[in-house]
């Protein structure tokens, strides 16, 4: 069911040359930023707001949204975007992927074997465990500027410093962390 | 127009191949960070050579415009960051990118780690200006920086002078052979 290294890596690797060669390098986490402005912007009027002055022509309270110029404002304003409509993309690829191939099982929809066989089968712990999770990983992200989309795949890919930076801390922390935290392998 | 089938066709074909080489699957995630099933790795090193390959020849021979390559900047938060994103990749098994597939896939705690990821950024939004405050954000080594010298482009280069579209060959190379190298299996344990 999961493909070959080599036909995966081969299939993998010529959609990121696709996306270079035709727009820019993938990246994902910008857009969880862009989603939490939207839905600001819908709650407050005054989240992103036009501004002549702005280099974007759009501006906002928030010193993150607002900074470059207020690119991430403008991108809030009018989320019809590449960047936006990328990630959507990837939600809808991934979902035709898993439909064609059957799904995914009942227990592993709840957590993966591995998690299952360390810390048994209650879904809430599980639940806490990624919910603190992915606040990590998206604060990390953007500390970093970039996810390992945007940071380790596309920046390795354009040899990048800042690439090599991002991967030496990832799997400093991630190798001891995921041995530590899952003796079983399940 | 066009800008948005491109989303849709290149960020569909991501999210497809994403999920059929096993990366919205924690199980495979978690077995390449405890670095007992390397499956995964193999495929990502064979996937950036081959990407690599690609892009440095079509860089050489003009198919490929420089003007869309996308360097990003390097500070200390890019590290500090990498070490925050990993502790949370490891335990959960996934990425913004992965979490995001597999939820659409149909796992809930995917879902899950979507949802904290959006509480994630909203506080990193919300602390950001005393993040920059602190100076981790200030560039070294000239910012966007690339191993060698691309033409075409403006980024510093850490080896002046060196070409980096040879360099960039160079090392697409070194991953496509190390990626058939590594063993899937370093125990040498079955499922």
């Amino acid at each position: 069911m999961i493909l070959s290294w080599k036909t995966g890596g081969i299939l993998l690797g010529a959609v990121f040359f696709a996306a270079v060669l035709l727009v820019k390098p993938v990246g994902v986490s910008t857009q969880f930023v862009i989603f939490d402005g939207i839905l600001w912007d819908a709650v407050d009027d005054t989240a992103v707001v036009a501004s002549k002055d702005a280099k974007s022509g759009y501006a906002s309270p928030n010193a993150y949204l607002n900074k470059s110029g207020g690119k991430y404002a403008k991108n809030v304003a009018n989320p019809w975007n590449y960047s936006f409509v990328f990630v959507l993309a990837v939600m809808g690829g991934a979902a035709l992927s898993a439909l064609l191939r059957g799904g995914v099982s009942r227990e592993e929809r709840v957590a993966p074997a591995i998690w299952r066989a360390n810390f048994g089968d209650a879904a809430w712990k599980r639940q806490v465990a990624v919910f603190a999770a992915g606040f990590i990983v998206l604060y990390g992200a953007r500390m970093a500027g970039g996810c390992t989309s945007g940071h380790m795949m596309s920046g390795m890919m354009q040899t990048a410093l800042s690439a090599y930076i991002f991967t030496a801390g990832v799997f400093l922390a991630a190798v001891p962390a995921a041995i530590l935290t899952y003796r079983k392998e399940g | 127009m066009t800008t948005l089938i491109l989303a849709i066709v290149i960020g569909g074909a991501f999210g497809f191949v994403l999920d059929r080489i096993g990366a919205t699957n924690p199980n495979l995630i978690i077995g390449m960070l405890r670095l007992s099933n390397l499956h995964l790795m193999k495929t990502i090193f064979l996937a950036i050579g081959t990407a690599s390959v690609l892009l440095y020849a079509g860089l050489m021979l003009g198919l490929v415009d420089p003007g869309h390559l996308d360097v990003k900047d390097a500070y200390w938060g890019v590290f500090i960051g990498g070490v925050l994103l990993g502790l949370g990749f490891a335990v959960s098994g996934y990425c913004p990118g992965t979490g995001l597939a597999a939820a659409a896939t149909g796992r809930w705690d995917g879902v899950v780690f979507v949802l904290g990821g959006l509480l994630g950024a909203g506080a990193y939004m919300a602390t950001y200006a005393w993040v920059k405050s602190t100076g981790v954000l200030d560039h070294v080594l000239g910012g966007k920086a690339t191993l060698g010298t691309l033409s075409g482009t403006n980024y510093p280069a850490v080896l002046d002078g060196v070409s980096g579209e040879w360099v960039g060959l160079a090392l697409g190379v070194a991953f496509i052979a190390a990626a058939a190298v590594l063993p899937a299996r370093p125990g040498g344990s079955a499922d």
